[in-house]
Order: structure tokens, then sequence, then C-alpha cells
């Protein structure tokens, strides 16, 4: 390994992730990516040429210590390359999943700039599977104990990340989750077959064995206001994600058959209603039925495909402007069409159409073209005059995003919100109008990525741990702390 | 888990059960609700929150058994535990005072219409309460809300007890003997609402109404319990329950309701059908013993 010179390294072939083949994985819920062979991981993290000043750090969110990483891999070294990650990732077997690469480490790889970039991702999801298949997840250093206690308000990505730093800096951290499981997006949105929820389900237990707290079914706002939590808590961090689902606004939206992607995806992935009977929770039955998806992001690639999987005849992607809009990963896209995803571009819907007791059985779909661009500087989709299509549907599945849930806001009087109802933070710390607390996820930026909503949670928790340790600092103007660390050093 | 200390049925098919969860116990409020999960892989069935004892640290929920969740909770006892209640949801009822307050439950409504009725008693106001069943078995809580309230009417379908008809029969001959009403709560099934509804709509008195959608997280997540009132799609689950009765659109919400109507029966039937299995096979087991 140490012999290779760059030259070598850049003639390795970026190396493909087994997969399960789109006939068979489009009837079933099992993952469709397989992950690396010990092999296959050395040789792909040999093509990384180890830059002096590398770029991918700064592109990921967490920042991880990638080549160093990258570089235990080429040596076997599987325990110390996930031992490297977990410094920086609650969540690695996770974000080697489901994080769009493409768009951040892997978008700035030097190596990426002449061929493909080294798959960071797969090898951040092949060290961390390594060590929970073969040594179990092993617990990371912890500071001693600083007798301080943090309340985290959700269980999701945010939080998650944020307990995973906050109690390897010592201190007593307790995460409050409204709903039965803990995750968040991660049981109850992304699907088993992109995210299997073993998986989160073990690095959840990871943070457990590393002394963080969890209570399920604990709604903040309604059993214990933030104020009340204040009381018993030395700081708060608010990571309750968005979760108020958009409607289309178009006549119709209430008929039988009509679901957010939310709705849909909850009853598959946290009730397991693909299994019902066995599991409670009913859901429309889509066998042999027609389901179109509004949206073109993640959660509509999601929706979709776990629609072919329950069975349904057609699954359709009806999206306003063209395929490169689409926000979903292009990976996601890919996989959707190789399991028979129809799409469906530059169409909106007008209407609704159910029969007199109340089931959907069309959707009335306006074409559109693409006209001038707009401030953004995307081509806006424009109506084309008369052109109206009505698709026969039984079944159809909003994703168009998700407003802020209005919960702790309404519960939090004092709690600065936007006009949207997003808690205004400082970006650099986290910190809310109110001290003490913080917050961070979707429910600051509103819908995004799993990993951002991490990267909120560690930023949240530096801030958290520097309040915890010098509660003035609070008051303090940044430039006056900048200089009191000046002076520190 | 949480451990139910008391049980018993009421009226056929309807259970009143008390549960440990001393922190909803404290913190509910007239009008929110639980949910519950009666096993892992459990339904999250939503629940009415009937009554609280802060010192016992208890909730009361008056359940009644119609699909396979809730039957099986009914088939529950003193000493079992259900895996789970996350609550209290939703926002509380609004109370005031109005004056004269009629509080009208049917059915299994008037476990919910009491917290209410009892809020309304303390807000000061006189407290009429209409409280309806098919027959005489199926009037539950009358000694309780007579505690609540300042005149008491049960009413039947078929006349086994109290007024002989609806509970808008009843209703309407109070308006009709010139009881000057500021405020009626109405709570017991969609048609009963809905009738109350276009009824206090033509002598336009005040009424509220609390839904019972489908629901599945109860926080504004799934938006499966939307709701259509003042022409304005609404999540149930926190913007309600309770909404002004003459702006919901009692239609959409029974055909709503109708959606997994299919898969309840055939997940009923099944669960019978194990029930009575293993009733049987513990049956035989115990003469084989003898």
């Amino acid at each position: 390994m140490e012999g290779l010179s760059p030259k070598e390294r850049m003639k390795i072939p970026r190396q493909h992730i087994p997969e399960q083949d789109p006939e068979v994985r489009k009837t079933n819920f099992k993952e469709v990516n397989l992950g690396y062979t010990e092999e296959m991981a050395i040789l792909e993290a040999q093509r990384c040429i180890m830059c002096k000043n590398p770029l991918c750090i700064a592109g990921c969110p967490v920042a991880v210590k990638i080549p160093d990483f990258i570089k235990m891999i080429t040596e076997g070294k599987f325990r110390e390359a996930a031992a490297i990650l977990k410094e920086d990732n609650a969540l690695p077997a996770v974000c080697g999943r489901v994080c769009p690469q493409e768009d951040q480490c892997e978008k700035v790889c030097v190596v990426g700039k002449k061929i493909k970039p080294v798959a960071i991702g797969h090898l951040e999801r092949f060290a961390s599977d390594w060590e929970r298949e073969n040594i179990g997840i092993q617990i990371p250093t912890i500071k001693d104990k600083s007798g301080k206690k943090v309340a985290l308000v959700g269980g999701g990505p945010a939080a998650l990340s944020c307990a995973g730093d906050l109690i390897q800096m010592g201190h007593d951290v307790t995460v409050f989750e409204a709903l039965h499981d803990i995750g968040g997006v991660l049981v109850y949105g992304i699907p088993e077959f992109r995210l299997p929820k073993t998986i989160v389900k073990a690095e959840v237990e990871g943070l457990e064995q590393s002394g963080v707290k969890f209570e399920k079914n604990y709604v903040i706002g309604l059993m214990e206001t933030v104020d009340e939590l204040l009381e018993r808590f030395d700081a708060i961090f608010i990571g309750v994600g968005a979760g108020l689902p958009y409607f289309l606004n178009v006549p119709g939206e209430h008929l039988n058959g009509v679901y957010s992607a939310n709705e849909f995806l909850t009853r598959v992935n946290l009730m397991k209603a693909y299994d019902f009977p066995r599991y409670d929770t009913p859901m429309f039955d889509v066998k042999g039925r027609n389901v179109v998806v509004f949206g073109g992001g993640n959660t509509a690639m999601d929706a979709v495909r776990t629609s072919l999987r329950l069975g349904a005849k057609r699954g359709i992607i009806a999206y306003r402007r063209t395929e490169a809009e689409m926000p979903a990963r292009i990976e996601e896209i890919q996989h959707a069409k190789e399991e028979g995803v129809e799409f469906m571009l530059l169409v909106a819907p007008l209407e609704l159409i159910g029969d007199e007791e109340g089931w959907l059985k069309s959707v009335k779909l306006q074409k559109m073209e693409l006209g001038e661009p707009d401030a953004s500087g995307r081509r806006r989709p424009v109506p084309i005059e008369g052109a109206i299509e009505i698709l026969p549907v039984d079944v159809a599945v909003v994703a168009i995003g998700n407003g802020s849930n209005p919960i702790i806001s309404q519960t939090t009087p004092d709690l600065k919100v936007n006009k949207w109802g997003n808690i205004i933070v400082d970006k650099d710390t986290m910190k809310t109008n109110k001290r003490g607390v913080f917050a961070g996820g979707d429910i600051v930026t509103g819908g995004a990525t799993v990993i951002l909503a991490m990267g909120a949670g560690r930023t949240a928790a530096k801030a958290i741990d520097e309040y915890l340790r010098d509660p003035d600092s609070w008051d303090r103007p940044k430039a006056q702390q900048e200089e009191l660390a000046e002076t520190t050093k | 888990m949480n451990k139910i200390i008391e049980a018993k049925f009421i009226a056929p098919e309807i259970k009143l059960l008390k549960i440990i969860a001393p922190k909803i116990a404290e913190k509910r409020k007239p009008g929110q609700f639980v949910i519950v999960r009666v096993h892992d892989g459990g339904e999250r069935i939503p629940l009415t929150i009937a009554d609280s004892d802060i010192d016992l640290g208890t909730i009361t929920i008056i359940v009644q058994g119609v699909g396979k969740s809730t039957k099986h909770l009914n088939m529950l006892n003193a000493g079992d535990y259900v895996q789970d209640v996350v609550g209290p949801l939703g926002k509380p009822s609004h109370i005031e005072y109005f004056g004269t307050a009629v509080s009208i439950g049917g059915g299994v409504g008037t476990a919910i219409a009491y917290p209410t009725a009892k809020a309304l008693k303390d807000a000061g106001n006189y407290v009429i309460s209409i409280i309806g069943g098919r027959s005489k078995e199926y009037v539950i809580l009358e000694d309780e809300m007579r505690k609540v309230s300042d005149e008491v009417y049960p009413t039947t379908d078929d006349g086994s007890y109290g007024y002989h008809g609806f509970v808008t029969g009843k209703l309407l001959e109070l308006i009709d003997a010139g009881t000057k009403i500021d405020f009626i709560l109405a709570i017991g099934p969609i048609p009963m609402m809905s009738a109350v509804a276009n009824l206090t709509k033509k002598y336009n008195i005040k009424t509220v109404v609390s839904l019972n959608p489908i629901m599945v997280d109860g926080t504004g997540m799934c938006g499966g319990c939307r709701a259509i009132v003042n022409d304005k799609t609404v999540f149930v689950c926190v913007d309600g329950p309770e909404f002004d009765a003459h702006q919901v659109n009692f239609d959409i919400l029974t055909k709503r309701n109708r959606m997994y109507l299919l898969q309840e029966q055939h997940s009923l039937e099944s669960f019978m059908c194990n029930y009575d299995k293993m009733f049987f096979s513990e049956l035989k087991e115990q003469k084989e013993k003898v």
C-alpha cells in the first residue's frame, strides 16, 4: 500500500457497491445495497491519494476525519477506522447509507476532479458495519463527568448527533421522543430497503451504552413544557424536525387514498403495515393498483418504491419540473428507474377526483413547459394552456415537504420563530433567543437532509458544552468570545 | 409499559380502565386525549381522557370495543399492562363562563363529554346534561354526570329509560320550553353530532363537537386525521380535537372514517378466531388436567 504512487492509485477503478437485482428487490423490503467485501473496501480505500490539504473534511457537515479513517481501511485496521468515524459522527452506519455524499465530501474529493471520486460513503458504511457485525459497536472515550444535565427534545438525527457529542464531553444527556421508537425520520420515514431499522436500533443502543438516556412516548410541550424542562436541566436542545406535512391545496385532497408521504411511510415503516394483520395498523391495499407520488425528492422516491414493494401495478412519480431539477439523490432516482418506477415530468396536479363514496379515482394534471428563468436562475415551469390529462389512480401520495410542527412554539410563546414557524437561531452556535435553549435541524431550516440536521446537532453540542462550562458566555458577544479564546491560548 | 389498576365493564362492550400514568394525570386538561398501544406491534389508538387522579397517578379511559385493537384492550384486566401511553395530546377544551351550558353525550361519547362538563360547571356555568344510549344499559356515567350537572336527562332510542328518543329530541324539547342555552358541547357518533349541529345552527347556539378521525402519531406529523372545518383542512390532533360544530364537514369525516373498514373487519375476524382457538385450547387443557 505504502508503495502505491498517486498515479497508480488513480488507476484503480471505483468499486461498485453490490446491489440486490432490481427484479428481485422490488418485491422485498430488504436493503438494496449490499455493502463492500473487505477486499473491495481495501481496494477502494487505496484510491484515496491522501491529500496534504484534504477538501473532503470541510465538505462533510459533521467534519469526519475522512483521510484518517480511509487510511486505516487500507491497512486492514477496520476497528480503528470505525473508531475514527465515531469521534465525529454518532451514526456512521446511517450516514454511510443515506448521506448525499455526491453533494458533500465526494463532490470536493480531489480524485474526483480527474476520475470518479473515492466512494467515501460506501467506505464509511463498510467500516461501521464491520465494527457492528464483528466486534459490536464500541463505546467512545468519555470525558470526566461535568455534572451538567442536558435535555434533547426529539429523537431524530439532529438530537442523536448532539447527544453523541455531549455524552463524550462528559455531560448527562436525556433524549425525549414523542413516538414509541427512537430515530425520528430514520425509523418512520426512511424505508427498510434503504436503511434497515436494525441498524438504527444498533446505533441508538450504542448511544445508550455510552450513557445517553432515552424517554420515549414523551411529548415536550404537552407533557412537560420547555420552561419546566429548564427547571431540571442546565441546557436544552430542540430538534423536533419539521413534521407538519404540506398538502397540495387542490380540491379532493381529503379523499380516501390520498396520503401525505409521512403517513404513507409511517404506516409502512414504523407501524409495519406491510405485515398487516400480523401488525395491527392497516393501510390501503395497493396490490394491483396505480399509485402516483407528487414530488421529486428522496421522500417521493421512498414512497413510490415502497408502493411497488407493496404490490402496486404502477408506481408513478409526478413532478412539475424536469429530472434535472429533482432534489432526490441521483442514486435514488436511478434505483427507482431500475425498479420500474414511471416518471411523469412537467405536470402539476389540478384536482384529485373521487367517487361518491369518497374514494380517489383519478387525478387531473396540468402539463407544463419550462419558461423564463426565475430569481434562482432555474427555468420556471409554466402551464401549457389546454394541455390537461386525467390519470387514473387509486392512491396519491403527497411528498412536497413539511411545515414546522407547532407544538413547541405554541407552548413556548417567548421562543422566537419566523413567519413559517421555524425557530430562529444564531447559526454559529444554534442559540435561540431563550437562555439555555438551543435548536437545530429541520425545525430551524425547514425540511433538509439527515446529515445537515446532524451537523446542526454537532454545532449545538459544541456551543452547549461551552455554555455549560461558562454560563456567562451566553451574553458575551462573539467578538469578545473570540478575543477571550485568543488570550487563554 | 403502563399498568392497569382498575378495569370494569360499565355497559355492554364499554369498559372503564384506570391506567398508571402519573405525568399525564398531572398535566391533562379536559378535552385532551392519549394514544395507547395495547402491545408491541399494536395500533396507536387515540382515546379521550375521561378523568384523572393525581394522587394515585392514574388516568381513566372509557373504551368501546369496536375493532380488533379496542376489543383487545377491553380484554385486559386490573394488573395487566398496556405497551405504552402517550399524552396528553390535542388542545384542551375552551372553558369559560357562558351562562347555561348543555353537554350532550351519545353512547361512549358521554365519557368524553364528562370532563368538559365538569370543567364547565367549575367555571360557574349552569350545566344541563343530556346523555343518550340505544337502551338503558348503554346510558353511561349517569351518577358522575349528576355530580357535575344541575340537570341531567338520560335518553334512550327504545324508550327503556328516560326520554324516549334521540338526544336531539330532548334538546329541542328544552329549546321549545324556552330554556335559554348559551353553549352546547356535543360528543358522540358522527350522525348524532351532525344532527345536533344542524339543529343548533337554526337556533344560532354556539356548539362545539369533539372529532374522532383516524390518527397515527397524534402530534401533527402524518396528517392522517385531517378534516375539513370552515372549508379549510385542519389536523384534528394538533388543531383540535374540538371544533365549531357549525363549520365541520361531517360528510367527509364519515367517509374518511370508513377508509379501513374492510381491513378492520379482516383484522377483527382473524383476532377473534385466534382468540377462540386460544380459549378452546385452554379449555381443553383444563379438561385434560381434570
